[in-house]
């Protein structure tokens, strides 16, 4: 038996994780899996909490963000393409354009 | 008892990928720490009892999206993230900032939360009850979401073809 806030704080770790990797990488594919890691994160606390609460809709509704984040990986890395293939770098301090 | 050993080595083996991804430097180096966080949260997920969900987070996400960054970091040849001024001030700021978030959401969940138990295997999310409650109760929602997923394949081919490729194809 694990008590679910054992579950909550791994999933705010994992969030927290998500939210610095986002903050303090550069390289534009880092800072898109620290999206994905925080996707992870949430997930995990939907389904501590369809566990907790006995509602299998929590566990439906992981399906769902799951097949929303494959659908914006897909097109995300389309972009990243499209941005690598006009400006030859990854890092997106030198994608500025819209800087004033 | 045998449930807590088993998530506590998972928890700490994901935290450890997490960890990880924010030190590599290399992209490549990330991705399979990913792949390592996510794989010991399908784990965690059959401590859960959501079995259908541990089975579509490895084919899912651990095997499909993973897969995808890979190929596009081959693609890219992406090397060694470069260092600026920006990404310093980022980690200066950043790393207390997580330290201190992570500190203060653990001690208001550990003593402001029921720590009721939730016990293995409580919810038995098999496919079969999972896919009845698609098809019944969401029916409209995976309809849509089946639509979203088009429209993201379609919109990744165009965002990813090359502009000359397809100014070709529709001249001849």
């Amino acid at each position: 038996m694990v008590p679910l806030s054992y579950y909550l704080i791994l999933s705010g770790v994992l969030f927290a994780c998500g939210v610095t990797g986002f903050l303090i990488k550069r390289n534009i594919i880092t800072i898109f899996m620290s999206i994905e890691l925080m996707l992870n994160g949430v997930n995990l606390s939907f389904v501590a909490f369809a566990a907790q609460w006995h509602a299998l809709s929590g566990q439906v509704f992981v399906f769902f963000v799951m097949v929303v984040a494959a659908a914006e990986s897909a097109v995300g890395l389309a972009i990243i393409i499209a941005v690598y293939r006009t400006r030859e770098t990854l890092n997106v301090d030198k994608v500025n354009l819209l800087r004033l | 008892m045998i449930h807590l050993t088993i998530f506590s080595i998972f928890a700490v083996i994901c935290v450890a990928g997490a960890v990880n991804l924010l030190v590599q430097r290399h992209p490549i180096n990330g991705a399979l720490s990913l792949v390592v966080v996510m794989g010991s949260l399908a784990v965690e997920y059959l401590l859960l009892g959501a079995e259908f969900l541990a089975a579509v987070q490895v084919i899912v996400y651990a095997g499909a999206i993973m897969v995808l960054f890979i190929f596009v970091i081959m693609l890219l040849n992406a090397g060694v993230e470069e260092q600026t001024k920006g990404s310093r001030v980022a980690i200066l700021l950043g790393i207390p900032g997580m330290l201190v978030g992570s500190l203060l959401l653990s001690w208001v969940l550990l003593e402001h939360s029921g720590t009721q138990a939730v016990a293995a295997g409580a919810l038995p999310g098999s496919p079969r009850v999972i896919g009845w409650l698609l098809f019944h109760d969401f029916l409209l929602p995976f309809e849509v979401t089946s639509v979203l997923v088009l429209i993201a394949i379609m919109g990744a081919v165009v965002l990813a073809a090359r502009p000359e490729a397809a100014q070709e194809k529709r001249k001849g």
